[in-house]
């Protein structure tokens, strides 16, 4: 006769410590609880002094002045504003402000802190020393003071519009800032931007089609010719047959200012110039950390295999530098979109400038405007920890680990 | 045996020397391998060479060449008088320096910074050297006491009271507060949809701010009594020196291991009298210096210095909190950390300048300086956590688990075990914040404080001077500081990096 096996006792007991508690038991519940009064009784403090003394300032709370006029100018927009629009139109032209200047910005950082890299990488001695003195002089240098010099002391020494230093006829620069020709859509525009997005599309397709081949059949496609033709040759013959997509309007000095082009205003050239010289030098760092992390027996075994040393920089030694490079890039662009911020002491129109600056001291909405600030920038970096998590899980699946 | 030596050939002659190979060490060495090797290498090298050729000359000839050295206003330094194109203006510096370094501090009382300065270095130097000995004793030193009489040095002023008045005053608060939200509670049962539960919870606080009042009776009625004698500060002084020996007396293991305790505390206690004796903190101390006349380097190191020594515990702090198994404490370190590293620093100086003060009571007023150092402290020790975690997370969990066979509890295992073995890990990362600290300070000039940053700025508008060149020569000479401060720093961290890894290395 077989006795059956007895139930496991209930442990609904154990259940509930652990998922209040944690590992701590009942300890952690006391604990939580304790922490959890000492927050409920913070947050209490916060709210009745914040309600106390904006009674006192005779502020009303809440987000409703965002439909009031904000009666200022700002000097750079990217859509249409007038002193006459709305403290949230104003918070829209902030942001748009902050976003072109921090893309702007990974452009040139990006361009620059990969030279730099590759300098710094160079087997001539005097270069890689030319690239180790420019990236410790920078690094040890705070961004502000750097962003001031620019704009303080270079900028302000450039001569007057009548006097600017011209390339070619076509750039001036001026401590007015920077004027370039501004393109005027032709009568071709719209075929021409149709063909050359078909192009691209086209592009990516083949590039698809020629690594699905290689990867499965081990089928060697060369695509390049096609790819060439579809974003060149495709687009300069719906140019000759419809006409041209742009003309460029030519800046042109008249009186003491210039008339015609684009004017670039000096504190976006000081801003983009400094966040870009700051933030390559980080960069530059990490590039060359990253090549350097991949072992040199993965170029002698490319090059042992038959590889070229351009095949083999290209198919084996950078793939697997982007890996370590990638998160920490991101983390670089991060911060320059963070630092660009900074603008305010210079009085480029960006977010913290025109928002968290000019709007708050017209309307006193301190609470309001700065949640909002810092709540976009939180939303910003989440974002892109976010997208950096997933790019990390892709990596490591195909890994294989 | 003989045949094979009569067969084997023997050369009789020496042979020609071989020519010595290409020399490869060396600056020759360096100068055939490294720059002139090949074509695109010499390419390399002369546009290195020109590149550093347009940085160095220009440089030399501004600073050193072209400068003007001496002169008493801006006509010294135009070039229509000295009769060339005139590079830095170094009398522009001299005629600011004072404003650079102090602000506006007065004359009279500079002596005070210049003391704290001397202060400081006497105490960071022996800590930074890693022969010396007394480390516990020295970072006691500099951590603890040091700000306290850097405080009443530069700020000035004396104190009131002492540790039992400040206990007792910030119990009540604490008590009148609690007592205040309990109230608050109970009327808004009396509206609310949930009045009961309200009631219930209200009466509950009520009782507890009640209770906490009887509880530190004792303590505020010895404060009053305190008060209502002469000389308040000696007997809050010795009362307080008398409860806090006779704890740690008892901590210490009472007859049997407490006398080193109940030594080191007394000898503290004496310390800290001769302090208040020497700086007359009993009767009023030094004139007081409000903040807004510290500028220049003085509130660049004020602010870097108190940014460094109040974001490590919150950085240990966050960093033992996000690694706790009690999910509340978890989840609010991750939120806390993330927040303030996800946001720019402006941002946080603006929500310290314009959203802070709202949140206090409204007769309860915080200095700018001290709202600033508010944000830059929780700013930091967000980053400082992560740091820290990554030291954390290097210690290998044997070591904890030892601890608890050896039945050491938590706090015993975190401050003798872990925490020990893991600041020594990130003592190079530390100090990298610190720099990026050091550099951010210069954004505090944004919200009208005057670091050297800000005090330069201002200096720039003042027409006595106001050149082609100045500007110029401003930010040469506070390049120069920075960098030497920022580089100086990463080379300890190098070196420290280094001492660390001397068991890897090979």
């Amino acid at each position: 006769m077989s006795t059956e096996a007895r139930k496991p006792p209930p442990q609904i007991a154990l259940k509930i410590r652990r998922i209040l508690g944690g590992k701590a038991g009942w300890n952690g519940v006391a604990v939580q609880f304790a922490f959890a009064a000492i927050l409920g009784w913070i947050g209490y403090e916060i709210v009745s002094n914040a309600r106390a003394n904006l009674e006192n300032q005779h502020i009303a709370a809440g987000f409703g002045f965002l439909r009031n006029n904000a009666g200022f100018d700002v000097n750079q927009t990217l859509i249409p504003y007038t002193g006459s629009d709305t403290f949230l139109r104003v918070f829209v032209v902030g942001l748009l402000n902050t976003l072109v200047v921090s893309v702007v910005g990974i452009f040139f950082a990006t361009v620059i802190g990969f030279v730099v890299a590759l300098c710094r990488l160079s087997p001539n001695w005097l270069l890689s020393r030319v690239g180790e003195i420019y990236v410790e002089i920078i690094r040890n240098l705070p961004l502000l003071f750097q962003i001031l010099f620019w704009y303080l002391a270079v900028l302000a020494a450039l001569p007057n519009p009548r006097q600017s230093i011209s390339l070619l006829g076509i750039v001036f620069l001026s401590n007015r800032g920077l004027v370039v020709p501004s393109p005027i859509g032709g009568s071709g525009l719209e075929p021409f931007l149709a063909v050359l997005a078909f192009g691209v599309v086209a592009a990516l397709a083949l590039r698809y089609h020629a690594r699905r081949a290689l990867f499965q059949r081990g089928q060697v496609i060369r695509i390049w010719p096609y790819v060439l033709g579809l974003l060149i040759g495709l687009p300069l013959a719906t140019m000759l047959l419809t006409g041209l997509p742009f003309t460029f309007e030519l800046p042109q000095l008249k009186g003491f200012n210039f008339a015609g082009g684009s004017r670039i205003i000096p504190e976006f050239v000081a801003l983009t110039l400094a966040l870009s010289t700051y933030t390559a030098a980080f960069i530059a760092e990490i590039v060359r950390a990253g090549i350097l992390s991949v072992h040199k027996g993965q170029m002698e075994a490319g090059s042992s295999l038959g590889l070229s040393r351009g095949n083999t920089l290209r198919l084996i030694v950078v793939p697997q530098a982007m890996r370590v490079i990638v998160p920490p890039l991101t983390n670089q662009y991060l911060n320059l979109t963070k630092n660009s911020s900074l603008a305010v002491a210079i009085g480029y129109p960006d977010l913290v400038s025109v928002f968290a600056g000019t709007s708050l001291s017209q309307t006193g909405q301190a609470i309001e405007i700065i949640a909002m600030t810092m709540g976009i920038y939180l939303l910003i970096s989440l974002l892109t920890s976010a997208i950096m998590s997933v790019y990390g899980w892709r990596v490591s699946r195909s890994l294989g680990a | 045996m003989s045949d094979i030596a009569s067969s084997s050939f023997v050369r009789q002659d020496l042979l020609t020397e071989r020519p010595a190979p290409v020399k490869t060490t060396g600056f020759v060495g360096l100068v055939r391998t490294r720059l002139f090797n090949s074509p695109t290498n010499i390419l390399l090298t002369i546009v290195g060479a020109l590149l550093l050729w347009f940085a160095v000359v220009p440089s030399v000839k501004f600073l050193v060449a072209d400068a003007v050295w001496s002169g008493k206003d801006r006509t010294a330094c135009l070039a229509e008088n000295a009769g060339f194109v005139v590079g830095a203006c170094w009398p522009y510096i001299q005629a600011k320096l004072p404003q650079l370094i102090y602000g506006f501090y007065p004359e009279a009382e500079r002596w005070r910074v210049n003391l704290t300065f001397i202060l400081a270095v006497a105490l960071l130097v022996p800590l930074l050297v890693p022969r010396l000995p007394a480390k516990g004793l020295n970072a006691s030193l500099f951590f603890v006491a040091f700000p306290v009489v850097a405080f009443f040095l530069l700020h000035g002023g004396g104190i009131k009271g002492f540790g039992l008045s400040w206990t007792a005053g910030l119990l009540e608060l604490f008590d009148d507060s609690i007592i205040g939200a309990g109230q608050a509670l109970l009327g808004l049962s009396k509206t609310s949809a949930v009045g009961p539960l309200l009631w219930v919870v209200g009466s509950f606080v009520v009782l507890l701010g009640t209770a906490i009042h009887w509880l530190i009776l004792p303590l505020t009625w010895l404060r009053d009594q305190i008060q209502g004698a002469g000389q308040s500060v000696w007997a809050d002084f010795a009362v307080t020196a008398v409860i806090v020996s006779l704890i740690a007396f008892g901590f210490g293991g009472g007859l049997r291991t407490g006398w080193r305790a109940l030594a080191s505390s007394i000898v503290a206690f004496l310390a800290i009298a001769v302090v208040i004796k020497l700086m007359g903190l009993d009767s009023g101390g030094l004139p007081v210096v409000t903040t807004n006349l510290w500028g220049g380097l003085l509130v660049t190191l004020v602010v870097s210095v108190t940014g460094i020594v109040t974001s490590l515990p919150i950085g240990i702090a966050l960093a033992l909190g996000r690694r706790s198994t009690i999910p509340l404490i978890r989840i609010f370190s991750i939120a806390f950390i993330e927040f303030w590293r996800g946001v720019p620093l402006i941002t946080v100086l603006f929500f310290a300048t314009y959203m802070l003060p709202l949140f206090l009571p409204g007769n309860f007023t915080v200095d700018g300086l001290v709202r600033a150092l508010i944000g830059i402290a929780l700013f930091t020790g967000a980053y400082q956590a992560e740091n820290v975690r990554g030291g954390l997370a290097a210690i290998q969990r044997g070591q904890g688990e030892a601890a608890a066979a050896l039945g050491l509890s938590w706090w015993k295992t975190t401050s003798l075990i872990v925490l020990p073995q893991a600041l020594r890990h990130v003592i190079p990362n530390l100090v990298n914040s610190f720099i990026s600290l050091f550099k951010d300070t210069s954004l505090v000039s944004i919200v009208a404080l005057f670091d050297l940053l800000g005090s330069l700025r201002a200096s720039f508008s003042d027409p006595k001077w106001s050149t082609p060149s100045t500007a110029f020569t401003g930010f040469a000479f506070a390049g120069i500081i920075y960098f030497l401060f920022c580089f100086g720093m990463s080379r300890y961290s190098l070196f420290v990096e280094h001492r660390l890894n001397a068991h890897r290395r090979n």
